[in-house]
């Protein structure tokens, strides 16, 4: 698929890849170009439903946490804490601060493994000119490997409180099936502190490759909780940065799913306009409530925020990594263990909420409960759903930004890099990527 | 239809095919962190687009195949990898039972898809969610879900040495004694799926101090009527029983009928 000496804008071409690679699920891209201009352009998203909305109907609440994890292999953590916040909401069940704390853990520990999995095993691959974080190994050994460690402490702490990172099982309505002894406890904080410079280390590193030189940056809204002193996890209210502010019960109202031919993900849009939601979108609306262990070793790295720059996604996660270790570090020095990892409750029927910080973002869920403690109805919004049309706003200015006129690979390998940037996690989102520009 | 050895820069092929699925069995490879470089200097890893390489028509000699058969594009697409694989191997509840989504195949899925998505015309989606064996032969199953790095350590291994490898479908209540659990069954009265799961996670669930739910699908021969007549004596009723049988591996064979025996009021 070469394109010629000479050509202009105004050719029209068609290109194609089966499978985009590096990213989690199955998904496509299509894009028309006719006459320089690009008429069509479609992040299309294929991975077959699993209808799990449908099948959580008439099933117990205590099977939630163990059925919801199954929609993710690299997020199910995100899964169960949406959905237990939502059931104890209906129960009126308050788990108290010690499963407050073990739960902002766990969930560190999910950040990390997949934030240190994107970055090093999916995004990282591109920008080095190679095809696999098996390649990165042999030009950047230290880095990559540096990469696996970070991703191994996430596995590790999920692990402490769920038995296996992934689809834990420590995780019930209520709090834990098990607290962690403080032999347990020693041997992780060990390891934290451990990596804590590495993920510094990290920061620094991927500021100086400079991500962000590769494109301008662009206009977007971005969308995260807020929580009223802590860098949000599993609670907070939803906020923009164009003045939106509301109780995740309020969603609804706020923003509305679409389905669209090319895609089994609902398309999310806030106000009829697209929006982004993870780790950038995080950070640009909560640096301020990053804790001062995180901010003192950032210190003159170059990430102005808030930040339009997609491309410092990647510096935006190493962030929160670093944040993930000192957060996961305070919460375990100060470790006790309880008499019981969880609280009574009472089952009654309501409608539920939950709301929290997947690793690539939002994840709200929404359930009706009977008196029996049988799910009604189910409704939950992705994060990747939510950035869909937002990848679509990327792909088009980025194609642009750097010219149609742009050889065919050349062109192809920018659109992949965009769409990987969002670290999509497309069996999430449905409910496959390759890459058709058509150019006639 | 054995292809011949496929060997690239002397060593084995494999491939990582991905059907309908959390993507959470591959992450048995991905999070393995150091031993993931060690491998990929064992096998050549040809086809896991996940990770990277992109070749989904290659012929491989081991072809690791996660997720069910739930859409004519792959009910097509597992043939192909079957031809073009020496060695396949299932990986994970969803490829080897249907997974959690074969819950469709058991109700209308129909209304389902219309009650999830306003235009199901959109979509390219089957009935049902099958397991892979349904539609090709199957060389080895692991089950599991997720599956863990030791299972596929283990297998390539095996596979390396030139021996078949060997699965452990024991019942999880023998691991579970020699961890030296105490029983949550027995000592808490909760309806622990050991008695009749196959065991290869180590028994966590009962380590947590709660009931196993069988992820790694039903054990050798299960004894599912009585093991059902034990949960009525716990108190549960047949829908709580059935529930347990149809979850994660609804559409193993023996979950399946034991489900119907329980609430169909137990004819056999």
């Amino acid at each position: 698929m070469s394109s010629g000496v000479g050509m202009t804008e105004s050719r029209d071409v068609s290109i194609r890849v089966p499978v985009l690679a590096r990213v989690e699920g199955e998904g496509a891209l299509h894009i028309d170009v006719r006459q320089g201009r690009i008429e069509d352009l479609k992040f299309k998203i294929f991975e077959p439903p699993r209808l799990f909305e449908k099948f959580l109907e008439g099933r117990s609440v205590h099977e939630l946490p163990d059925t919801v994890a199954r929609i993710c292999g690299i997020c199910p953590v995100a899964y169960q804490m949406s959905a237990v916040h939502a059931i104890e909401q209906i129960f009126g069940c308050d788990p108290g601060s010690w499963v407050r704390r073990m739960r902002r853990l766990i969930y560190c520990g999910e950040w990390l493994e997949s934030h240190a999995l994107h970055v090093h095993l999916l995004a990282l691959p591109d920008y080095f000119g190679c095809a696999s974080v098996v390649e990165l190994a042999k030009l950047q050994p230290e880095a990559a490997r540096r990469g696996l460690r970070l991703q191994g402490i996430g596995n590790k702490l999920i692990r402490m409180l769920g038995g296996r990172s992934v689809h834990p099982v420590g995780v019930r309505i209520g709090g834990f099936y098990k607290a962690p002894d403080d032999a347990q406890v020693e041997v992780v904080l060990r390891d934290v502190r451990e990596l804590i410079p590495q993920a510094t280390d990290l920061v620094h590193w991927l500021a100086e490759i400079n991500l962000a030189a590769r494109a301008p940056a662009q206009s977007f809204t971005s969308v995260a909780l807020r929580h009223a002193d802590e860098y949000p996890l599993n609670e907070g209210r939803l906020v923009s940065d164009r003045g939106l502010d509301i109780a995740i019960s309020e969603f609804d109202r706020h923003f509305v799913e679409h389905q669209v031919p090319h895609s089994t993900a609902l398309h999310c849009l806030l106000h009829d306009e697209p929006y982004l939601v993870g780790p950038l979108a995080r950070l640009n609306l909560n640096h301020d409530r990053l804790p001062a262990s995180v901010l003192s070793q950032i210190t003159g790295v170059p990430l102005a925020l808030p930040s339009t720059n997609m491309f410092d996604s990647a510096l935006a996660r190493a962030v929160e990594m670093l944040f993930c270790l000192h957060e996961a570090e305070s919460i375990l020095c100060n470790y006790q263990r309880p008499d019981r990892p969880y609280v009574d409750y009472q089952v009654q029927p309501g409608v539920g909420y939950g709301c929290s910080e997947a690793p690539r973002g939002t994840l709200w869920h929404r359930y009706e409960v009977d008196a029996d403690g049988r799910v009604l109805s189910a409704r939950l919004v992705p994060p990747t759903s939510q950035n869909q049309a937002r990848i679509e706003a990327d792909l088009r200015t980025s194609l642009q930004d750097i010219g149609l006129d742009q050889a065919d690979e050349v062109l192809r390998l920018h659109a992949e890099t965009v769409v990987r940037n969002y670290d999509p996690c497309i069996s999430c989102s449905t409910h496959f990527l390759d890459l058709r520009v058509r150019r006639d | 239809m054995a292809t011949t050895f496929k060997a690239v820069n002397g060593k084995p092929t494999v491939a990582i095919h991905k059907f309908s699925s959390c993507d959470g069995c591959q992450l048995a490879f991905l999070n393995l962190g150091e031993p993931l470089l060690q491998l990929a200097e064992l096998v050549e890893l040809v086809h896991f687009p996940e990770a990277g390489p992109v070749a989904e028509e290659a012929q491989v000699d081991i072809a690791f195949v996660e997720g069910s058969i739930s859409t004519q594009a792959e009910y097509a697409r597992i043939r192909r990898v079957r031809e073009n694989s020496r060695y396949l191997i299932t990986i994970g509840a969803c490829a080897t039972s249907g997974g959690l989504q074969a819950l469709r195949n058991h109700r209308d899925s129909a209304d389902w898809l219309a009650g999830v998505y306003a235009r199901p015309e959109y979509l390219d989606s089957l009935a049902t969610a099958t397991p892979i064996a349904e539609h090709v032969r199957v060389d080895l199953e692991l089950w599991g879900c997720p599956i863990n790095g030791q299972q596929v350590i283990a297998a390539v291994r095996s596979l390396l040495f030139g021996v078949t490898p060997v699965v452990n479908h024991d019942a999880l209540c023998l691991d579970c004694k020699r961890n030296g659990n105490v029983c949550v069954m027995v000592t808490k009265g909760e309806p622990c799926m050991g008695p009749v799961t196959g065991t290869g996670c180590g028994a966590l669930c009962p380590q947590m101090g709660r009931a196993c739910y069988a992820c790694y699908g039903p054990a050798e021969n299960p004894n599912t009527a009585s093991f059902s007549q034990r949960l009525q004596g716990l108190g549960l009723m047949p829908q709580q029983i059935s529930d347990r049988f149809m979850f994660i591996n609804n559409n193993a064979p023996g979950f399946t009928q034991a489900a119907k025996d329980v609430v169909g009021g137990g004819d056999d």
